[in-house]
């Protein structure tokens, strides 16, 4: 076994590397050795393999994504304290508050090992937040899958849910929310994202870089193993003898009780001061961790890679500086601070060392029992890999899908098909109960989660003295991405928005997992550039900006690429979560209204897709001046008290949205069509900018009077009813009742909406 | 009045028992799992949580630490211990109350809004509830299948040990449906769903939890009175 020195490297230049398969292209190879003068050594060549992959680089992705920065209100946006770049962005929600939240992805792990992948996601994210100086509050999962009928679904979906709420639950943090959206590209590569809320006070955000010469580089956390090394592999069986250990699994393997240390001694070495930049350990471990603080800071580190703790003794540097394990965290602290830095870490059982110092050489060095193995300029590992412009083509195929019009699909139209519809469509995989997932998840720890699923947004409350709060929804629709990728994404957004803004809170900022299919797929990339301007655009226009995210490529399955998902988060800002907004109706005599106009919108909606296997024809615009009209009077409604529940419109329509609010209240309401509306087209027609809200009779007048002077059409569209079951022909039991159309008992609805988990993935306890 | 409030590595629940115990109108003092220094508390919460990872048995190693020590000497002297989930597993462990939780039957972390029936209303952590009344509070475990053999059962029935049961849904496979057990002079209580998540109605189900934190508080005024 030889170590691949520097000093070996310049003296033999012609030794054959293995970059091809550690996934670099030739003329990158090429740029790394020109860069360095010489060939890399096998562990340079290891950090700029990972750290120049897609995954860290965003090579194809950068072009497109500087419009979230570029496309800006003129003298910047008032609430972003901290942009794209960092761990996770912060916005100012007030009150000297700060919040950082931001969503990733984890779907090829979670594909190959639902469990693992699903449970390290989270712990990634999380320590995105942590890395940003806030406690971590509450997270959200977005998931998709085949559909609900495959037998790989039944393999993927229990073992992802099983593994955020093995993971989630022991680290002590609440699930408030998430989707869970089935559709037949997903089947060979489900979306695992997940995302996490976290607050400070605005003097407690830390920033990752290492400043200040001759302060030192700990790593603390868990043990380095050989778990999630990958590609690293190749140089591995290089440099081991041929009966060294086998070649380790690339998932990563999750320990959320380190996660929850790790927190807990993070939060207290940054209140006690003693931290001038830290960063977490996620993809790409000590190398981007090492690399991204040098190049932040004041571009120099001196690293001796030896002093790492390892799990596994027999590790090679490279596999060390590739490895991913998980629950890790780097942090540069001055010399006078170290020792309380260690003592805190030995307080809470964490293992921490000292495994370089800050230097101003402008360079990144990094020594194996005393000799040079890494020497490299920081910035050209972390932030100066390669660019791509690739190749766009609008899909040939997209005017044979828009022409195939959903609105010409044959509909419902006796009163009997409409309730037999009603009862069908609340219970399809996508709009069926989802509380067998969610049931697995803690919604209560912490103490502070106000709203949690199946609400339109998870709530939390930030600060118990002045009830201030904030709100957070994931959405995406990707057949409407798909039909139309630029209008698509706008409506990813604005659904979101509305969520949000259906609680009462006031959406501030965006953060986004785009998952697609292969950027060397002119196609993919096409529709990904126009999804991307689509946000943008979107973001300006709402005022809020996009804080971070984060970009998921290669999402196919043979041929097959994915619904293009961009999956968009919106947090929103509360005064008061007492004035919070809940979903369900509950008292009798209520009113019912419709907010926004509803046309024959159904093209990519719930109902074409379950009910006809149809995706085609040309959704409906994203009016978003309409969304923050909306936003505005739901916003109004729920400070003035004139709302006493708001729920969005948008899978499934306004017969989902009734469905969901009967069923979490247990209470049923008499409902009836606007005059200008077919039943049909009210209940399942998926027009954006609209919600339904309940209005107590006492808060009419002037609700309709805000409305109307507004100008945001409001249809009375029912009462809350507890009693109209006997007029139903359902003595004892709440209905809801469709007036002269048909009428169904809530039980009935229950079944249909909460048993299509259970009977595809198992029994578990739901009730 | 001081309840002290327990934090092991993985301990998850402590700062709602704490803020449970303020909204009772108690002081809550913080207690290190490695300090057997008891800080001059008169009661402890020992909370909900994943102690050590629950790697092992839940609440076998949290069993060992320094202020487990103080805890059960104390606690056999007559120190009021309420044990809440892991907590509940915790006391098990250290045999101040009989039994085990084992993994729930369904096999399935369960989250639920968990309907009970209070049935001993005399320990120091439910005398402000009335026999028989029912609360909702949630409810969020892996391992809460409460089991001991047959004649311990009998024994807790026998002599009126059995502080809460579910209603509607068993949701763990517990033998007879138990969510709560006393010692016999009612200093000691052990409880699978968690009162200390339903004390306020902005962030709970209900705040029929607050009767366990009350119920101590005003415990030690009558004493003191």
């Amino acid at each position: 076994m030889t170590l691949d020195t520097v000093g070996r490297a310049s003296s033999s230049p012609d030794v054959d590397q293995p970059y091809a398969d550690l996934g670099l292209k030739p003329d990158e190879y090429a740029r790394i050795r020109e860069i360095l003068g010489r060939r890399p050594t096998s562990s340079e060549l290891a950090m700029y393999s990972v750290m120049w992959s897609e995954h860290c680089s965003y090579k194809s992705s950068k072009v497109h994504l500087r419009q979230f920065g570029d496309k800006q209100p003129e003298g910047g946006w008032p609430q972003l304290m901290v942009g794209i770049g960092e761990n996770a962005g912060v916005v100012d929600v007030g009150d000297g508050w700060a919040v950082t939240f931001k969503v990733e992805s984890h779907n090829h792990p979670s594909y190959v090992e639902p469990y693992q992948g699903a449970a390290t996601g989270i712990g990634g994210i999380v320590r995105d937040i942590l890395s940003m100086g806030a406690r971590p509050l509450a997270v959200m999962d977005p998931l998709r899958f085949g559909p609900a009928d495959a037998p790989d679904t039944r393999r993927v979906l229990p073992g992802v849910i099983a593994g955020i709420g093995g993971y989630g639950n022991c680290l002590g943090l609440p699930t408030i929310g998430g989707e869970v959206v089935f559709d037949p590209t997903y089947a060979g590569n489900p979306l695992v994202n997940a995302l996490c809320i976290g607050a400070m006070k605005h003097e407690d955000i830390h920033l990752a870089s290492a400043k200040g010469v001759g302060n030192l580089v700990i790593l603390y956390g868990a043990r380095t193993g050989g778990d999630g090394i990958g590609g690293v592999s190749v140089l591995a069986s290089e440099t081991f003898d041929a009966d060294g250990p086998a070649k380790r699994p690339s998932v990563q393997v999750g320990d959320p009780f380190m996660e929850k240390l790790l927190i807990e001694c993070t939060l207290e070495v940054l209140h006690a001061g003693l931290v001038e930049g830290i960063q977490d350990l996620g993809g790409a471990g000590i190398s981007c961790a090492t690399s991204e603080l040098a190049s932040n800071g004041e571009g120099g580190m001196h690293v001796h890679l030896d002093r790492v703790i390892l799990r596994d003794p027999t590790l090679s540097p490279e596999e060390i500086l590739m490895s991913e394990s998980q629950e890790r965290m780097c942090a540069i602290v001055t010399p006078a601070n170290v020792e309380a830095f260690m003592e805190i870490c030995r307080k809470w059982e964490v293992e921490a060392v000292v495994i370089g110092e800050v230097t101003d050489s402008g360079r990144l060095t990094i020594d194996w029992h005393g000799e040079r193995i890494v020497d490299v300029p920081p910035r050209t590992v972390a932030h100066e890999g390669p660019v791509y412009e690739r190749p766009m083509q609008r899909p040939a195929e997209l005017d044979t899908l828009k022409a195939d019009d959903a609105n010409a699909l044959p509909r419902p139209t006796s009163a009997e098909d409409l309730r037999a519809t009603f009862v069908r469509m609340a219970g399809t995989p996508n709009l069926a109960s989802k509380k067998w997932v969610t049931s697995q998840y803690d919604r209560y720890v912490l103490g502070n989660t106000v709203l949690a699923q199946p609400e339109d947004a998870g709530m939390i409350r930030i600060d118990e003295e002045s009830g201030l709060g904030v709100a957070a929804s994931t959405d995406c629709n990707g057949r409407f991405v798909r039909l139309d990728p630029y209008n698509g994404a706008q409506l990813a957004l604005a659904e979101a928005y509305r969520n949000v803004a259906a609680t009462g809170a006031r959406p501030l900022a965006v953060t986004n997992c785009l998952n697609f299919g292969s950027p060397e797929d002119p196609g993919v990339m096409w529709t990904f550039a126009e999804a991307v301007r689509g946000l943008a655009d979107g973001c300006l226009e709402l005022g809020i900006p996009v804080t971070g995210g984060n970009v998921s490529f290669y999402n196919s399955t043979a041929d097959t690429a994915i619904l293009p998902t961009p999956v968009v988060g919106v947090l929103g800002v509360i005064d008061d979560v007492e004035r919070r907004t809940p979903m369900a109706w509950a008292t009798d005599g209520e009113v019912i209204y419709l907010l926004g106009d509803t046309d024959e919108d159904f093209a990519g909606s719930e109902w074409a897709h379950a009910e006809h296997g149809h995706l085609g024809g040309t959704p409906p615009r994203a009016d978003l001046a309409r969304e923050k009209l909306l936003a505005d009077v739901l916003i109004a409604g729920s400070r003035d008290g004139m709302l006493t529940a708001a729920h969005d419109v948008a899978d499934g329509g306004v017969a989902q949205a009734l469905t969901e609010m009967a069923l979490r209240s247990g209470v049923g309401a008499r409902l009836w069509a606007p005059e200008t509306t077919a039943p049909f087209v009210f209940l399942w027609s998926e027009s954006p900018g609209r919600a339904v809200v309940v209005v107590p009779r006492s808060e009419e007048m002037r609700f309709t009077a805000m409305c109307a002077a507004r100008g945001l059409p409001a249809h009375r569209i029912g009462a809350v009813d507890s009693g109209l079951g006997a007029d139903a022909g359902y003595p004892g039991e709440q209905a809801l009742e469709f007036t002269d159309v048909f009428s169904i008992p809530l039980a009935e609805l229950r079944e249909s909406h909460e048993s299509t988990f259970p009977r595809y993935f198992g029994a578990a306890l739901t009730a | 009045m001081k309840i002290g409030v327990v934090t092991f590595p993985g301990s998850l629940d402590d700062r709602d028992a704490a803020r449970a115990v303020r909204v009772a109108g108690g002081e809550s003092v913080a207690l290190w799992h490695g300090d057997p220094d008891l800080r001059g508390v008169d009661a402890v919460v020992l909370p909900g949580g994943f102690s050590y990872g629950d790697y092992l048995r839940c609440g076998a190693i949290a069993r060992f630490a320094p202020v487990m020590r103080t805890i059960v000497e104390r606690a056999q002297q007559g120190m009021p211990v309420l044990g809440i989930c892991n907590g509940f597993q915790i006391l098990c462990e250290a045999h101040l109350l009989p039994g085990a939780l084992t993994r729930n039957d369904h096999l399935h972390f369960v989250c639920r809004d968990q309907r009970l029936r209070m049935e001993r209303t005399d320990t120091t952590w439910t005398n402000a509830y009335a026999e028989g009344e029912e609360i909702v509070i949630p409810l969020k475990n892996g391992e809460g299948g409460y089991v001991a053999d047959d004649a311990t059962l009998d024994r807790l029935e026998g002599d009126g040990l059995v502080v809460a049961r579910y209603l509607d849904v068993n949701p763990n496979g517990s033998l007879r449906d138990i969510a709560g057990i006393s010692n016999p002079s009612g200093t000691i209580v052990g409880l699978m769903p968690h009162p200390e998540h339903a004390v306020e109605s902005l962030t709970g189900p209900s705040t029929d939890g607050l009767g366990f934190f009350v119920s101590a508080v005003r415990s030690f005024a009558g004493a003191k009175a």
